[in-house]
């Protein structure tokens, strides 16, 4: 299958490595992917934000760099749900009839990346070798706006190697939440605590999901306790294989 | 006032230009379809209603239609109440025996909380959620009669059980239709508002009894 | 808090005030544990309902429609109302309904008023209104009775003294209620402290308020639901009720209380059903009170009514479900909203209320996590909500010069013009590479300036790589592998 990325904005900046992984497995699966250069950023912080003149141009752009393509897969539960949820209700606000369609059809073949190995491909062992113990955070987006968190888990099951630890009272917001981090970092970091405290209990090694932004506030957190506890992106543990252990 | 009235009302069209006009008002278009057909007097209806009334600590016992009066004296015996409110209307069968009755026809406040406890019949009652439902018609007085006395003896008939909350508010219609009052009771009274446990027992009936009898 | 406060009236910004919160580590026990006590409670009894989607899409077409029809069911509430022996009253805002209330006690000459719990009258202020009349308000619901007689201010819809754990409240009633020298802190104890406190007022208070559940303009009938039985006293003993509502409280039908019957407990108490629900239709010979007047109240509602994106707010049975699963409110507790309605719903229902100011910063009060539309039995999108709010604050500030000008316009106009190409985004990610080097230690940033100094006063950042994604894929693939987008599957 002709598989389009998009990696969104900060993981292209931020976490290369994510969509490098992305790329990897996908390819190892026999797809074909292919990253559409003109792609910037979906305007999910914009939209959340308030800024709705600003995201409606990005929403435009987004909608001309990818229409032309057939799949879309995105390693960002929250971008996913900008571009599958917010987008068709913001043409809808703005009632214009071709946004509407546009929106409507893009929102179609757009997936998350663990949801589209699981739901779209059928796949739920993509032959990962990853000899660590493992927590899984589901993101508010992924839990509750996408609904993925059993794709996630079930990639996690059948990877070799790996020891996957329920994290307590998982389904709990990590206190992210885009701007909210910044704008009301107090009570971000009281949620964070919570969750670091909670990863803690699980004695596990690292802790995975299926969002870097949330798991860029948690690493944070990670690298203040200095225990060595790590925090990775889901299609990095899938990409690892035992070759790629050995070499 | 009436220019209060006139205001809001102007408000709240004006806000609401985007409803076409002619759009049907009622609610006879709401999706229900949710569970609104049980079995209304099953054993396994009252056996859930039994059960789900006990959860809230209500003691039920059950007997036939013959054996109430004997029912209703042993459970007052054991309770150790000798002076019990009914309304005029109690059906005869239900009048308890081997106690003081003091009957409804009037009574003050003080009076009615001055007796050790009111035995009343119900209007329906809910399996799903262990409720008894008031519509203080015949046999269950007013309301005041079923708040001020610390103990409440309810008599279920076995037909008066639906399943679901649904049936019985479509079973109560007539009588709010009718302008009277109901009163929905599930377990004696209780208070959450200490680190949110359950607590039996502020202002009404501490102890609520519930005997059902098979019609 | 015995002056004049409406209670809906935002004085502090709320990260602010939610600093102080977190500060207070008893506060946060205390709400942390009787949150998760009632989440787990709430989870279990939604559970066994196999129909609980279809109740709530119920719930929230029923909503739908009275908000779609509000003048219609409004003034069918004060026909079946007057028919059944009662008076109907209209309230433009807080401070006529008040007046309007404590207009009909002063003509009964009334010193003494009972309540039930009612949210509608913390917020239009009503006791310390009527206390301007020498009226006192003796509120009758257990937590509002710790409330009042501790001195301190509702943090919960439901549960107003949430924030006060049994050791507290034993200590409140030592110190306010007469011969409690022995008293435990065993919550039946303290509850039979209250049951006597109130009793003899219930026996000799002629007059009530309460504010209104429900009201079914076919029937003209209210429904109350309460747990204590201080409802039911308030509502049949005296020979003077006063119910206060807001408009938007009204249902159509008598049949749709089959569904709020089943949804607004579970939500709220997290039970089957709550203790007692009463409901009545004006006045009736020999049967409760003589007389009864409802006041209908505005106090901004047609204005939410007005903002179509917004509306479905008013579709809210304050169960309170959506406060605790909050992980916000869970930390904060509820005092740092500073309004009578706190929590995920009152961060968009306080501003819509209020005036610009400090109520402004509750729409950001929110990581957008969800969990309280999901728990939402009427199915309100408070996430969406929150932000369309934020939205027209950002299209209000950017109307003045200062907003427009604002660090934050600036910097989100600026990176809506950077997202705008991808040549600009790539000269950035290069940029923001040579940028953040004085800040790097290791493989961390550990502390920035400015706004971002919030983010790393507890967290490190995780430094750009040289190397962008886009950078790898052009070094690795070439350019022409990504010219051509889409193709054959
Ligand atoms: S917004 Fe929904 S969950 Fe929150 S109090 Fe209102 S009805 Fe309950």
């Amino acid at each position: 299958m002709q598989v389009s990325l998009f990696i969104s904005c900060f993981n292209d900046t931020l976490f290369p490595q994510t969509g490098q992984a992305v790329v990897s497995v996908l390819e190892r699966l026999g797809h074909s992917v292919d990253f559409p250069m003109e792609q910037t950023c979906c305007g999910q912080m914009h939209l959340n934000s308030g800024y709705r003149d600003e995201t409606v141009g990005l929403m435009r752009r987004f909608l001309d760099v990818f229409e032309p393509c057939d799949v879309i897969v995105c390693p960002s539960s929250s971008c996913v749900s900008t571009v599958r949820t917010s987008y068709p209700r913001l043409a809808r606000e703005m009632g214009d009839a071709e946004l509407i369609r546009r929106t409507d059809a893009l929102a179609g073949k757009v997936f998350e990346f663990s949801e589209f190995l699981v739901r779209k491909l059928g796949v739920e062992d993509v032959g990962a070798y990853y000899p660590h113990r493992v927590t899984y955070h589901p993101t508010c987006n992924s839990l509750r706006a996408l609904k993925i968190t059993d794709a996630a888990l079930a990639l996690l099951r059948n990877v070799r190697g790996l020891e996957l630890i329920e994290l307590p009272k998982s389904e709990e917001c990590c206190g992210f939440g885009g701007t909210f981090a910044v704008k009301n970092a107090d009570t971000s970091i009281a949620m964070l605590t919570d969750k670091l405290a909670n990863i803690r209990s699980t004695q596990a090694e690292v802790c995975t999901a299926v969002d870097n932004s949330c798991l860029m506030h948690i690493a944070g957190g990670l690298s203040r306790e200095r225990s060595g506890r790590r925090a990775l992106h889901l299609a990095e543990i899938l990409a690892s294989t035992e070759e790629g252990m050995r070499q | 006032m009436s220019e209060a009235r006139t205001a809001i009302l102007e408000r709240i069209r004006s806000a609401l230009r985007d409803v076409p006009p002619g759009e049907d008002a009622s609610t006879d278009g709401v999706e229900r379809a949710f569970h609104r057909r049980g079995e209304p007097g099953t054993p396994e209806t009252v056996a859930r209603f039994a059960e789900r009334a006990a959860a809230y600590k209500v003691s039920v016992s059950e007997c036939d239609s013959a054996g109430a009066g004997a029912a209703i004296h042993e459970i007052l015996e054991r309770r150790g109440h000798r002076r019990m409110v009914t309304a005029e209307d109690l059906p005869q069968a239900f009048v308890p025996h081997g106690c003081d009755v003091i009957v409804d026809h009037g009574l003050t406040f003080a009076e009615i909380a001055a007796a050790d406890g009111v035995l009343t019949t119900c209007a329906t009652a809910i399996a799903e959620t262990g409720t008894i439902v008031l519509d203080h018609g015949e046999g269950q007085g007013r309301r005041a009669l079923t708040l001020l006395p610390d103990y409440h003896l309810c008599i279920v008939e076995t037909d008066r059980v639906v399943s679901l909350v649904p049936e019985a508010v479509a079973r109560m219609e007539p009588s709010v239709k009718a302008g009277r009052p109901l009163t929905f009771i599930s377990g004696p009274s209780a208070t959450s508002d200490i680190e949110l446990n359950r607590v039996e027992g502020v202002h009404g009936p501490r102890t609520l009894d519930v005997l059902i009898v098979r019609s | 808090m015995t002056d004049f406060a409406p209670g809906i009236v935002v004085e502090r910004d709320f990260p602010d005030a939610a600093r102080d919160a977190l500060a207070n580590t008893q506060l946060r026990r205390n709400i942390g544990k009787a949150t998760n006590t009632i989440r787990a409670k709430r989870l279990k009894v939604v559970g066994e309902m196999p129909d609980w989607q279809e109740l709530r899409e119920a719930g929230r077409q029923i909503k739908a429609q009275v908000a779609r029809h509000l003048d219609t069911h409004l003034l069918k509430l004060e026909e079946a109302v007057t028919a059944a022996g009662g008076r109907v009253h209209w309230a433009r805002d807080g401070e006529e309904a008040n007046r309007i209330i404590g207009e009909i006690l002063a003509r009964h000459g009334a010193r003494e008023v009972l309540k039930i719990k009612s949210l509608t009258t913390d917020e239009t202020g009503l006791n310390s209104a009527l206390a301007q009349r020498g009226i006192s308000a003796i509120e009758t619901d257990l937590a509002e009775v710790i409330v009042q007689l501790g001195e301190d201010r509702s943090s919960h819809i439901l549960v107003p003294a949430i924030h006060r754990n049994r050791a507290e409240i034993r200590e409140i009633f030592k110190r306010k209620l007469a011969g409690t020298e022995n008293l435990s802190d065993e919550p039946a104890e303290l509850a039979g402290a209250a049951r006597r406190y109130l009793r003899e007022k219930f026996l000799t208070v002629p007059f009530a308020i309460s504010g209104a559940n429900f009201a079914v303009a076919e029937t003209g009938s209210v429904a109350i639901f309460e747990s204590e039985g201080n409802g039911r006293m308030c509502l049949t003993l005296p020979k003077v009720l006063i119910s206060l509502m807001g408009i938007e409280k009204v249902i159509p039908s008598w049949r749709d209380m089959e569904v709020f019957l089943q949804t607004l407990p579970r939500s709220s108490t997290a039970e089957r059903m709550n203790p007692y629900n009463s409901v009545w239709s004006g006045t009736r010979a020999g049967e409760g009170p003589e007389e009864f007047h409802l006041v209908l109240l505005d106090n901004g509602r047609t204005d939410v009514l007005a903002d179509e994106p917004a509306r479905e707010t008013l579709a809210c049975i304050r169960c309170s479900a959506c406060l605790n699963v909050c992980p916000v409110y869970e930390r904060t507790g509820g005092h740092a909203y500073g309004s009578t309605y706190p929590g995920p719903i009152g961060a968009i229902l306080t501003p819509q209320l209020n005036q610009p100011g400090p109520a402004e910063t509750l729409p950001y009060a929110s990581s957008l996590c969800g969990a309280c539309f999901e728990a939402c039995p009427v199915k309100i999108d408070i996430p969406r909500i929150l932000v369309h709010l934020r939205g027209k604050i950002v299209g209000r500030k950017k109307e003045t010069l200062a907003g427009k000008f604002s660090g934050e316009a600036i910097a989100m106009a600026a990176m809506a013009r950077i997202f705008g190409s991808a040549r600009l985004f790539e000269l950035a990610q290069k940029s923001a590479v040579i940028g953040q080097k004085p800040f790097v230690r290791g493989n961390v940033i550990p502390s920035l300036p400015g706004p971002m100094a919030g983010w790393t006063a507890m967290r490190d950042v995780t430094p750009v790589p040289k190397q962008s994604f886009r950078q790898w894929w052009r070094a690795e693939r070439g350019a022409e592998s990504s010219a051509k987008p889409g193709g054959s599957a």
